[in-house]
């Protein structure tokens, strides 16, 4: 797979990776917007509409405030990893998307074990969190980290019991083969059990795996309502309290990447990736490029729906308890999935798939 | 390949120095920090090794889940570094002599390899035996011949898990336990009650 000289390959994942991050950083400057409009829509507000039309430019206009503000480091800051913990979160919130298919062959890393290989990046998320916490040396910063460590660490345990439902279903760990698992029409998509009208028996328990997933996304991103790391009332910002300027835009577009990147997630995992949900055989003539084009933009669809989705639950969902959480996690979502994975092993065992 | 080879020196040079770095950190966050740093650069080597499941799993496992726990506790230790540097020359003879005997152990099979001894007959594993991804191949042989011993691993990992649960947890009498059932089922006819009082006496309880 891919050219053999070595200079050429180095070229074109470099070029495959600078596409990526770009088109990735333009999406959130617009999803971001996106996400003020749904929330400031939800709370009948007009939300931001001053820089550009339609406030289209708010996100670049506060790019630009950001960078050129003061970088403050606290006098008892552990200053080296201060400054390390930002620029973590955003490496580790980019690293993700190497490995996602946005088209057949267009995927900057087609690894094996593609989806744990997401499962890793976003658990090392946590880091950049803890870091920023701890070394800016203030109390509200550390609670909000330790916080925000236990929390992700729970729910990634939930979100690696759903993954292996789907990993069931799809008899693989490489994203694009789960794709093209579920082409065809809608009923191959995982959420409705994957794999054709006769596995459809099994649509309730894959229902359930997608809520909770997308609730366990929820949590693992640090969204409402599981925004205890930096619930305002409580730790004024949580680990965020002492950055300013620079620093915490890269530990904002760090975040919004991983929302995005999750939504990503759901959309390949369990809605398809890049299959509209019909047969595309009329494409047949087209050029491979167009087809590739048109699925690509199928996929985005799929995101921010999702995105939509994740700004509607910001938008309208309370604020969970700390315990809350806790229980959430524990004594709900990991006995539920611990069921889940094992009512789909014995389908694909002693159903009619196997 | 040159740009194998420059990963795996890289890779493992950056092991090395965050293993170096691990002890000689003054201070024990930094440590840590550092020996994610090696671990991560482990599972690197692993990838080159073709054995990307267990790269993986060693970043989902250590790096995702053990580290930061380790990290958690170290950050709220109250740490007394002058005491720290003191047990640095207590514990040094005995930590050189472990590492001592390690590295001569590491000198003589490096030597027998160069020399074409035993060990150099054996041929390098296969990450991916009978063409199949090393993910499968791992699995074919867990839930084989090595179920029991798989099985007994979980089963340790219960017990550990218990046992920690055994010794954490306590009832304390008198602590108030939010109880959502009962929260939900409570009615005005459960939560109130209507008290007539005559005027000047106030209520008896």
């Amino acid at each position: 797979m891919g050219p053999t000289n070595p200079l050429l390959w180095f070229g074109l994942t470099t070029g495959g990776i600078l596409l990526v991050v770009i088109w990735v950083l333009l999406s959130l400057a617009f999803l971001l917007l996106a996400d003020r409009k749904i929330w400031a829509g939800v709370q009948m507000r007009k939300g931001p509409n001053v820089v550009g039309p339609f406030g289209l430019l708010q996100s670049f206009a506060d790019f630009f405030k950001f960078v050129l503000k003061e970088i403050v480091i606290p006098a008892g800051a552990d200053k080296a990893i201060f400054l390390l913990a930002p620029l973590i979160s955003l490496i580790l919130g980019f690293v993700g998307w190497a490995v996602v298919p946005f088209a057949p062959g267009w995927v900057v890393s087609n690894l094996n074990v593609g989806i744990l290989y997401l499962l890793a990046m976003s658990s090392l998320g946590v880091y950049g969190i803890i870091m920023g916490g701890w070394a800016s040396n203030s109390k509200y910063p550390f609670l909000g980290a330790l916080r925000s460590a236990a929390q992700m660490v729970s729910y990634e345990v939930s979100i690696g019991l759903i993954i292996i439902t789907v990993i069931l279903l799809a008899g693989s760990m490489n994203l694009s083969t789960i794709v093209e698992k579920q082409s065809g029409w809608i009923w191959n998509w995982n959420v409705f059990g994957g794999g054709g009208l006769k596995n459809l028996v099994i649509l309730p328990v894959m229902v359930v795996a997608m809520g909770m997933f997308y609730i366990s996304a929820l949590a693992e991103t640090n969204r409402p309502p599981f925004d205890l790391p930096e619930a305002e009332s409580e730790l004024v910002a949580g680990y965020q309290v002492e950055y300013s300027s620079t620093p915490y835009l890269l530990f904002m577009v760090a975040e919004y990447s991983n929302i995005v990147l999750m939504c990503a997630m759901i959309s390949v995992l369990f809605f398809g990736g890049w299959n509209p949900g019909f047969p595309i055989t009329f494409t047949a003539g087209w050029p491979p490029f167009l087809v590739n084009f048109l699925l690509a933009l199928v996929f985005y669809a799929k995101i921010v729906f999702w995105f939509f989705m994740f700004a509607m639950a910001k938008a309208i969902v309370p604020r969970y308890r700390y315990d809350q959480l806790m229980r959430l996690g524990w004594k709900v979502f990991l006995p539920t999935s611990l069921v889940l994975v094992a009512a789909v092993a014995a389908w694909r065992v002693f159903g009619p798939a196997a | 390949m040159p740009l194998q080879a420059i990963a795996f020196y890289l890779l493992a040079f950056v092991t090395i120095a965050a293993g170096l770095l691990v002890v000689s950190a003054r201070n024990p966050v930094h440590s840590v920090l550092f020996l994610i740093t090696a671990f991560f650069s482990a599972a690197g080597l692993f990838v080159l090794l073709g054995a990307e499941f267990l790269a993986m799993l060693l970043i989902v496992v250590y790096v995702g889940a053990v580290a930061v726990l380790f990290l958690f506790v170290v950050m709220m230790l109250d740490v007394d570094f002058a005491e720290l540097r003191q047990g640095f020359a207590q514990y040094l003879p005995i930590g050189g002599l472990v590492g001592g005997i390690l590295t001569l152990e590491m000198v003589f099979v490096a030597a027998t390899v160069a020399t074409n001894g035993a060990a150099s007959k054996n041929p390098l594993p296969n990450a991916s035996p009978g063409g199949v991804p090393n993910t499968e191949a791992i699995g074919r042989v867990l839930y084989t011949d090595y179920v029991f011993f798989f099985q007994l691993a979980g089963l340790v990992l219960l017990v550990a898990m218990i046992g920690a649960i055994v010794l954490t947890l306590r009832h304390k009498p008198g602590v108030k336990r939010q109880d959502i059932g009962k929260q939900v089922a409570r009615t005005p006819k459960t939560g109130m009650e209507l008290v007539q009082i005559k005027p000047g006496e106030g209520i008896s309880e």
